[in-house]
């Protein structure tokens, strides 16, 4: 295997790893403050996905020779990358509506293109993860149905949400295809299959008529049907504050990776009195 | 933090799913020993039901064939044809 492919995949399947991690927290931040038992039971169920989604890709990169030390040390020391989208923050229950909808949904483009990425152990991961995203995605839109059939006020918190996510969630595409080197070469590598453009617009044209069911106005004054194209007409992202996020300066940045770090260290005494309880049930064996 | 970062060994976990005749690998997750790779293996693994037979081993006891002898090791099948029926030649009628 040529290095830089493998080094390519280790970067971009870590990376990828560490957004499902990352992506438990803001969630994660309304599992106690559900609004009824059935949505707390969905939610953690949701979330837990996303553990698990974190622990196929982590095995993905392993696969590659990348030790799951390292990865998580890059991550909590803040020198990997993760989805800048989870560098938002949570700030009503319509958001966990918003995010299964257009996170999620956002996800399940890009990971569907996935499916068919050059590295095997990768795009059985992403097959995988496909199959239980769905869900994610359906729970997320049924918040937003019933917030949208629901009272005056909780109209407006669904719009709000959709305000607010709407820009993150087209940056989660990356930057425009001509802009990327990257995505150049794992276009070649086909490690990437379609391009950042391309599965924007797809993502765009399959949630604008979701957004109309609801009686939601998506916020972007340009955003208009193009018979010619064939595809909607989008506005420009602000590559400005795509930027700043990226760069670790998004409004949840610190407290995403002081919570991992928290966790991490907190579950330092499990992890060593396991390994403890491990050597002596090993030592009573053999003895 | 020194000892918090003692790494669990990596483990393989293979499914068998209702159907399944057989158990198939599905992947791999660390764990300190084999109960608590059992428990994380049918949370990681089987959250829908997947399966209904779990079993781990550790990485570290697999021993696989080298991809560089592949071909003087598999190559030895290639020239005997003769091991499967098409090789055969008999009237079709006689269903044999
Ligand atoms: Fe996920
Ligand atoms: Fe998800």
């Amino acid at each position: 295997m040529p290095d830089d492919y493998r080094r390519t995949l280790i970067r971009q399947i870590s990376q990828h790893a560490h957004s499902e991690v990352v992506g438990q927290l803001p969630e994660g931040n309304w599992i106690t403050r559900a609004p009824t038992l059935r949505r707390k039971a969905i939610l953690l169920a949701k979330v837990q996905d996303e553990a698990g989604h974190g622990l196929y890709l982590y095995s993905a990169a392993e696969t590659l020779g990348a030790s799951r030390e390292e990865m998580l040390d890059q991550l909590l020391s803040g020198k990997a990358k993760y989805a800048s989208i989870f560098n938002y923050a949570t700030l009503s229950w319509a958001d966990v509506g918003a995010i299964g909808w257009l996170v999620d949904g956002a996800a399940i483009v890009n990971q569907i293109s996935l499916c068919r990425t050059s590295y095997g152990p990768y795009a059985r991961a992403m097959v995988r993860i496909c199959k239980e995203e769905s869900f994610h995605q359906r729970q997320g839109y049924e918040i937003m149905m019933t917030l949208a059939r629901g009272s005056k006020e909780q109209r407006a918190m669904a719009q709000d949400a959709l305000n607010r996510w709407w820009w993150p969630t087209l940056m989660m595409f990356g930057p425009h295809d001509a802009e990327s080197y990257h995505s150049q070469q794992s276009m070649h590598w086909k490690i990437k299959r379609q391009s950042n453009d391309e599965l924007r617009q797809k993502f765009v044209n399959q949630t604008v008529p979701q957004a109309d069911f609801l009686g939601l106005a998506i916020p972007d004054p340009e955003l208009e049907w193009n018979e010619e194209r064939g595809h909607y007409h989008f506005g420009e992202i602000d590559w400005e504050e795509f930027s700043r996020v990226i760069a670790g300066k998004g409004p949840m940045s610190r407290d995403r990776l002081e919570a991992r770090r928290r966790a991490h260290e907190e579950g330092g005494w499990v992890r060593e009195a396991a390994l403890a309880y491990a050597e002596k049930q090993g030592t009573r064996a053999a003895a | 933090m020194g000892k918090t970062n003692q790494h669990l060994p990596l483990w393989e976990v293979f499914i068998r799913s209702k159907r399944g005749l057989d158990h198939k690998h599905v992947g791999s997750l660390h764990a300190a020993d084999a109960e608590q790779a059992m428990q994380y293996a049918r949370d990681t693994y089987t959250r829908r039901s997947e399966g209904c037979s779990i079993w781990i081993v550790r990485s570290a006891d697999i021993h696989a064939s080298q991809a560089e002898d592949s071909a003087s090791f598999f190559d030895p099948a290639d020239d005997k044809v003769y091991r499967h029926p098409t090789f055969y030649d008999i009237p079709e009628d006689l269903k044999i």
